[in-house]
């Protein structure tokens, strides 16, 4: 099944990428070449085959519950664009 | 409905910060919370247990074998670009909750439980387009709880909410603190003509945090959408906020765009696996839920079915009733539970010991009942203990015969006509006497011994 190039405008809109016209065809085509070959598994029969969360055979992986100190706030803001009063500053969404 | 619950851990999900609320902006943050690249999510093992527990106090299957997934969208308040929760295979599912309006029992379905991390908190500024974002909410587990659309009225939701609440206190994995966000709903509502069987299209109310604002959000929202059904115009799908200060639903335009969240199983965690004897452990170790502590107040404390209800529906007062009736073992349960269901909030704010010592000095005569609410209220505001607020308001009730008895033979002989009427039969009279005696002694007049007197001196 083809990927049209609605679709890869939608997805596109999802990552919030905006796409140059040239790169809408130039994607379209690459991303249609990279189902196309990853299809081939379609060509496996996998009735009676359990899917699969995690390629790794482990299980309950857990911590304790305790609190370990984190970052100091000047640290953890130190990569804001803008910060106000020890708060990340972001254009507002709503 | 769908209603989330912050677990009480003492540590997030994933990563070793705090959970207390109100600590300042982003000081309970670490590289995994804020999303930071190569940081890992290892998962919190009491959260797990926690989350369990409410799987099996809603009588849910729990699923042997459970996985996380991404669910991928940009807002500011999520560092990572996903949030991570539980999609294909949740926790657990298929449970449900029993729950009474008006004396009618109703079984609402739960349809899932599962876990989640918490997103981070946005203040928008009111004077500039910008939001300040503190993330350290970010990573608090949560537990979602998906009914069925099993309710029918708003009276139904919020009974189920109020069922849910209890137990998650009930086991202590949550403070149920719906004010300050422990505990919040969605709603999703819609109507359905009569005959018709399927549901029609309905709205997703957000923003209700308390009872009372579920409750009058779903009925407005009734009114709305019944309005524009007789109209004969469609219900939009969408999502409406409470707005509290105009007492209505607003559409919360915008959202709309786009619930395409591409979920897929985190490839940063490995999937949990529940062993049976983890939950076998699990349920031997729950506590009395409310439901089992119902029958028994009614069976040990000789109760109604009505006092066991309403002791048993919140937590703090069930425990404050079986302490002062374990402790004080001179009162009847039942004079105990009939002062808990006159002031519920009082008796569950002051200490069993507290309780225990008003309502022996009522039961002495010391104090009246009356005098005693008025303690209470006392208590309650100054947090001094019974016998001081007492001795301060000289409130003590006179037990005394002889002192009584002077005052109602004045009040006889002043009132000579009444006094001729109880004589000839009209025994209503007395209310009169004794009220006059009460009003002698500013209430402090012992009102069985007034009585007594009253009848003897006018025998």
């Amino acid at each position: 099944m083809a990927l049209t190039r609605d679709e890869v405008l939608h997805v596109a809109n999802l990552a919030r990428l905006s796409l140059a016209p040239e790169e809408i065809e130039l994607f379209t085509r690459q991303l249609n070449d990279i189902l196309a070959y990853v299809s081939k598994l379609q060509e496996l029969d996998t009735a009676g085959v359990e899917p699969l969360a995690h390629v790794i055979p482990v299980f309950n992986v857990f911590r304790e519950d305790a609190v370990r100190e984190g970052l100091d706030r000047d640290a953890a803001l130190s990569n804001a664009p803008a910060r106000e009063e020890g708060a990340f500053v972001v254009p507002r969404i709503i | 409905m769908e209603v989330h619950a912050h677990l009480l851990t003492a540590s997030k999900i994933f990563c070793g910060c705090a959970t207390g609320f109100g600590a300042p902006p982003n000081t309970q943050v670490c590289e995994v919370c804020l999303g930071m690249p190569g940081s890992l999510p290892v998962l919190n093992h009491k959260a797990v247990e926690f989350a369990l527990k409410m799987a099996l106090a809603t009588n849910c299957r729990v699923n042997p074998e459970s996985v996380f997934a991404r669910k991928n969208y940009f807002y500011p308040d999520l560092p990572k670009g996903y949030q991570i929760s539980q999609y294909e295979l949740p926790l657990a599912e298929h449970g449900f909750l029993d729950i009474k309006v008006e004396g009618h029992a109703r079984r609402i379905g739960i349809t899932r439980i599962h876990m989640e991390e918490d997103a981070g908190k946005l203040i928008h500024s009111e004077s500039r387009p910008v939001s300040c974002v503190d993330f350290n909410r970010t990573g608090v587990p949560l537990i979602e709880i998906v009914s069925e659309p099993d309710m029918r009225t708003p009276e139904e939701a919020v009974e189920y909410l109020k069922g849910l609440r209890n137990i998650l206190l009930y086991l202590e994995i949550c403070d149920g603190n719906m004010e300050e966000g422990s505990l919040r709903c969605d709603a999703n509502i819609s109507l359905r003509p009569v005959g018709q069987t399927e549901l029609g299209a309905r709205a997703e109310l957000k923003n209700m945090n308390s009872f009372r604002f579920v409750k009058a959000a779903l009925e407005y929202e009734i009114k709305r959408q019944r309005a524009l059904l007789a109209a004969g115009r469609e219900i939009v799908q969408e999502t409406r906020l409470w707005d509290t200060a105009a007492n209505q639903t607003v559409s919360m335009r915008g959202k709309e765009e786009a619930h395409d969240y591409r979920y897929f199983p985190d490839p940063d965690l490995v999937p949990l696996r529940i062993e049976a004897d983890w939950l076998e452990s699990l349920r031997k170790n729950l506590p009395e839920l409310p439901a089992a502590r119902l029958n028994r107040f009614q069976a040990e404390f000789g109760l109604p079915e009505y006092d066991a209800e309403v002791l048993t529906s919140d937590k703090t007062r069930a425990d404050n009733f079986e302490a002062t009736v374990k402790d004080f073992p001179h009162l009847s349960p039942k004079q105990v539970s009939n002062w808990f269901l006159d002031d519920p909030t009082s008796m569950s704010t002051i200490t069993p010991a507290t309780s225990g010592s008003l309502l022996t000095l009522v039961e002495k005569g010391t104090i009246s009942r009356n005098q005693a609410k008025e303690v209470l209220k006392e208590v309650v505001a100054t947090g001094k203990d019974p016998e001081t607020i007492i001795k301060e308001k000289g409130l003590t009730q006179i037990s005394d015969a002889s002192a009584l008895e002077v005052a109602a033979q004045e009040i006889i002989n002043a009132n000579p006509k009444e006094a001729a009427d109880y004589r000839a039969g009209k025994t209503k009279v007395m209310g009169f006497f004794v009220g006059q005696l009460m009003k002698q002694t500013r209430g402090q007049a012992n009102p069985q011994l007034a009585n007594e007197i009253f009848q003897r001196l006018l025998g």
